[in-house]
């Protein structure tokens, strides 16, 4: 997915990035907030980067960013899809709901489509019950979203690339 | 070497000042069931929460391996709360374990066998619902195999290829029921830093790590 020559990019930004921090192991998580705010996400070389500086093994530093949910292994997609598994979305189908956007989509949770268009995760409840099962579609949250709503939400926003695309021609 | 007397389970033992009591135990064949404890470590993790012992003058039981023995102190490593925490401490190790003993290699040398027996809990004990990992078993490495499934996550190999090597390729990721032990982005053990000491197989009580 990425390529040596954004590998060697993000590499020089992480280093850029840590030249703000003491060499502290309990600055780890600061270090990584402050990398993930200025790329987006934590690649992997950054990830090796935080770890040369503070001197700790990498899967120290792997181990805290897949523990913590703030942190993201891979880059965002254009849109965010968030599935709601709180209490009411889990009893009205939210894993179905799931299953559909990762078939549609051919990721897994936590993952970005190859194009970077969509990222897919899970929330625990938005606070919007009523509307179970809940998908969070670019922080609007929509409701009653069952396998076929998933299909149509898909299908407007290919519309709409579409429709960008013609303005553009 | 300055020692305090204590009694465990009614035997009059020497232990040397600061030892903890899991390992002044032990040094007196009076066995204690234990699964992340290692002796050359001064910080145990007391994770496995299996070394219950009961202490005179204590209201609740203890962990063996985090209490440092004390000049008279009476310890009792049978008391009926200890055991039922240790109890359920191993049944629900057992109840995300494949217990696979027929078809694996660590049958016999197990100390989840071992702790099972001693704490009169059944291998195919029924208190909790199975739930399974379902991991891939990484036989990456050209000397042993790695079984997630067979994992307690003791950290036993973690704290022996830090502490004693220097090294750091394996370590714990991913929270809860997810959590395992793995290497730096979840690459086979192969692939990683490993250098093939074997030490970790060693320190393993468990079927997870096995020579090949």
């Amino acid at each position: 997915m990425t390529n040596t020559k954004e590998k060697t990019k993000i590499t020089e930004q992480t280093r850029r990035l840590l030249n703000r921090f003491s060499r502290k192991r309990g600055n780890l998580i600061p270090t990584l907030q402050k990398v993930q705010e200025e790329l987006g996400y934590l690649p992997r070389e950054a990830m090796l980067e935080v770890a040369r500086f503070l001197d700790i093994p990498e899967i120290d530093v792997y181990g805290v960013v897949t523990f913590y949910n703030q942190f993201r292994l891979n880059p965002p997609g254009k849109h965010s899809i968030r599935v709601c598994l709180g209490t009411a979305c889990h009893m009205k189908g939210g894993y179905i709901t799931l299953d559909a956007w990762k078939r549609r989509l051919s990721i897994d949770r936590g993952q970005t489509t190859a194009d970077r268009e969509f990222d897919l995760d899970t929330v625990a409840c938005v606070g919007c019950c009523v509307m179970a099962p809940v998908t969070v579609v670019d922080d609007k949250p929509a409701g009653q979203v069952e396998p076929t709503k998933v299909d149509g939400i898909l299908l407007s926003f290919e519309r709409e690339r579409e429709k960008r695309g013609k303005e553009k021609r | 070497m300055k020692t305090v007397s204590l009694t465990i389970d009614g035997k009059e033992i020497k232990a040397p000042v600061g030892e903890k009591v899991l390992w002044a135990a032990l040094d007196n064949d009076i066995y204690i069931p234990h699964l992340c404890a290692r002796h050359d470590n001064s910080a145990p993790d007391a994770s496995c929460r299996l070394c219950w012992v009961e202490i005179e003058g204590k209201s609740r039981p203890v962990t063996a391996c985090t209490e440092t023995v004390e000049a008279g102190m009476v310890v009792n490593t049978k008391g009926q709360a200890a055991l039922r925490l240790a109890r359920t401490a191993i049944e629900l190790l057992l109840a995300s374990n494949e217990v696979d003993c027929a078809s694996c290699a660590k049958s016999g040398a197990c100390e989840l066998q071992k702790i099972a027996a001693h704490l009169k809990v059944k291998l195919k004990t029924r208190r909790f619902k199975k739930i399974l990992r379902h991991l891939p078993v990484d036989s990456s490495s050209p000397l042993f195999t790695y079984d997630p499934n067979k994992c307690v996550l003791c950290g036993q190999c973690i704290q022996v290829c830090r502490q004693r090597l220097g090294i750091g390729a394996l370590g714990f990721a991913h929270r809860g029921f997810n959590r395992r032990m793995t290497t730096f982005g979840d690459q086979p053990i192969g692939q990683s830093e490993c250098q093939n000491c074997g030490d970790c197989v060693a320190a393993c009580p468990t079927g997870a790590l096995c020579f090949k």
